[in-house]
């Protein structure tokens, strides 16, 4: 049984003319233990999928369940078994940080529960915060604040929705740390971000989404070599590339050339010939496969699909 | 602590920390209406035979200001909740539509029990009052400020914005409390407008309340518990259905 299981999720928001279909038939499994990347440009239906997943939305069409669990039909064992960080900053003006996560783990049933609370203010770096109103918290802390709330419960599986937009780089880090280690503690993860480099590092898998439809679902390192490659980038003082290395290279507009390279021999062997041809080099160096070179050449790859069709 | 005893226990902690303007306040405004109305009609009305126009007065403001404050307890709640969006983590945990709804109607059940006691409390010592049936006082309460609880989780619900709820709050609550017998008996209204006076469910509730205190009212106490219970039900079962949808919670 997966962690995460969509079939066929539809959803339209609005009528007449300014409908909006925000998911198109959305089917995905995520497998327990994962660490899930959903990555796609702002409205490709992203949110709309996880609030689906916690019943903020009711699909039109579809299911959705959570460790086995019906989101619809099961619901307080669905939400049991999520813990979601929304992607807007929200809080309650009237209550401590303490109070704050006291109040959500009594939502779920749970009385005692303030040596996991303290371990989460601890981990997460607010237990000086504890007695602090929440309006008088940074951005960052109230993010933070919105991490252990979505924890309070232990749940198995963790959805974070954009949480490191705005945040500062060390604050990053320590989330990225913790959430790693709640990871290797078999805690599922789905994670949308915009920072591709970071989905790069930390998901196994990759679901990237398009104007409400899956356009790729494959694992990280796969995704990596079928849409990207390593490159020799190098910058040539007045002189043209050698002709032998001229198949496959390209010249960017800040006038660099991309040569396509799979290993460190390959990488000796343009510089050979580099050599062999007097080409003065002014820089150099070698860029390994990314994300977001994948995600670029696969949402314009659906486009041209689209505009054949 | 059970999800609904935890809401339940949120919302009264949320009015209790604002006390000064949740509490305070309307019993500060129901005593401002005492004075002025008493001061001005007294002596020209006499409701009840043996009962002075300033007792007739003071369970009646004290009905309106449990409405009024019943109302705006659920309703400011749900929708400050909307707005700022932290209405998600009431909507994220397994909490069934039922605990929602007991937990708001409670809240604000409390709050208008709060606001009754302090009108009652900052009256006494200047006007004694009778107390001839205690149990139809609380019956009274309880049904009037349930009715006006649920009253005020729908229009939390319905409502987008702060004026949409306002709007609530001036055409509906405000002319339906202010036109329920809180200043005069009914009878001393031309027939037309004892009619019209009938049909809100918010009379019954203060001439009901009224009752427990002087033994006398415009209805048969048994007849207006009867029918505002019913509206308290028709309420309830309303605002049951819509959270049971998630109608404008969840979309």
């Amino acid at each position: 049984m997966p962690a995460v299981e969509v079939r066929d999720v539809e959803k339209r928001f609005g009528r007449g003319r300014e409908d909006v279909r925000a998911l198109a038939g959305v089917s995905l499994a995520i497998e327990r233990g994962e660490f899930f990347g959903l990555l796609g440009p702002n409205g490709a239906g992203k949110t709309t999928l996880i609030s689906a997943l916690g019943g903020l939305v009711i699909p039109d069409a579809g299911r959705l369940a959570v460790m086995g669990h019906d989101v619809r039909r099961d619901y307080r064992e669905a939400r049991r078994s999520v813990g979601i960080v929304p992607q807007e900053i929200v809080f309650d003006p009237f209550f401590t940080v303490r109070e704050t996560l006291e109040i959500q783990s009594g939502y779920f049933g749970l009385r005692r529960n303030g040596a996991w609370i303290d371990e989460l203010l601890e981990k997460l770096a607010l237990t000086g915060k504890a007695r602090a109103n929440m309006r008088s918290l940074s951005g960052g802390m109230k993010r933070r604040v919105m991490v252990a709330q979505a924890l309070v419960h232990r749940p198995p599986v963790i959805v974070l929705d954009e949480p490191t937009a705005g945040v500062d780089v060390e604050l990053r880090q320590t989330l990225w740390a913790f959430i790693r280690g709640l990871n290797a503690a078999g805690h599922t993860i789905l994670l949308t971000t915009h920072y591709l480099e970071e989905a790069q590092q930390l998901c196994s898998r990759i679901a990237m989404m398009k104007e409400g439809r899956i356009v790729a679902l494959d694992s990280t390192a796969r995704l990596l070599s079928a849409f990207s490659e390593r490159v020799l980038r190098v910058k040539l003082d007045g002189c043209d590339l050698p002709a032998v290395l001229g198949a496959g290279a390209a010249r960017d507009d800040a006038g660099w050339w991309r040569i396509p390279v799979q290993g460190a021999a390959h990488v000796e062997n343009a510089l050979a010939e580099l050599r062999r041809a007097g080409a003065a080099v002014e820089s150099l160096e070698v860029a390994e496969p990314e994300l977001e070179e994948v995600f670029v050449k696969i949402m314009h790859q659906d486009a041209v699909a689209e505009s054949v069709r | 602590m059970s999800g609904f005893a935890t809401l339940l226990y949120k919302e009264v902690l949320r009015f209790w920390k604002v006390s000064f303007q949740t509490v305070a306040a309307p019993v500060l405004s129901a005593l401002l209406y005492l004075l002025v109305f008493a001061h001005a009609l007294s002596g020209h009305v006499e409701a009840f035979p043996g009962v002075s126009y300033v007792q007739f007065l003071i369970p009646g403001l004290a009905m309106m200001s449990m409405l009024q404050n019943a109302f705006a307890n659920a309703s400011s709640s749900l929708i400050q909740s909307k707005i700022t969006g932290n209405i998600v983590f009431i909507l994220l945990p397994p909490l069934a539509p039922a605990e929602i709804f007991l937990a708001y109607l409670l809240a604000a059940m409390v709050r208008a029990v709060v606001v009754g006691f302090g009108v009652f409390a900052a009256t006494a010592w200047f006007v004694p009052l009778p107390l001839a049936h205690p149990l139809w006082v609380l019956a009274f309460g309880i049904v009037g400020s349930g009715m006006l609880a649920a009253l005020g989780i729908v229009a939390g619900i319905q409502s987008e914005k702060f004026d949409q709820l306002a709007g609530f709050q001036n055409f509906i609550v405000m002319p339906l409390t202010f036109l329920a017998g809180v200043f005069y008996s009914v009878h001393s209204l031309p027939p037309f407008w004892q009619a019209v006076s009938r049909l809100n469910p918010f009379f019954y509730a203060v001439d009901g309340f009224r009752y427990g205190f002087f033994g006398q009212a415009d209805i048969a106490p048994a007849a207006s518990l009867a029918i505002a219970t019913a509206a308290f039900a028709a309420l309830s079962c309303f605002t049951l259905l819509l959270l049971h949808r998630g109608y404008k919670l969840r979309y």
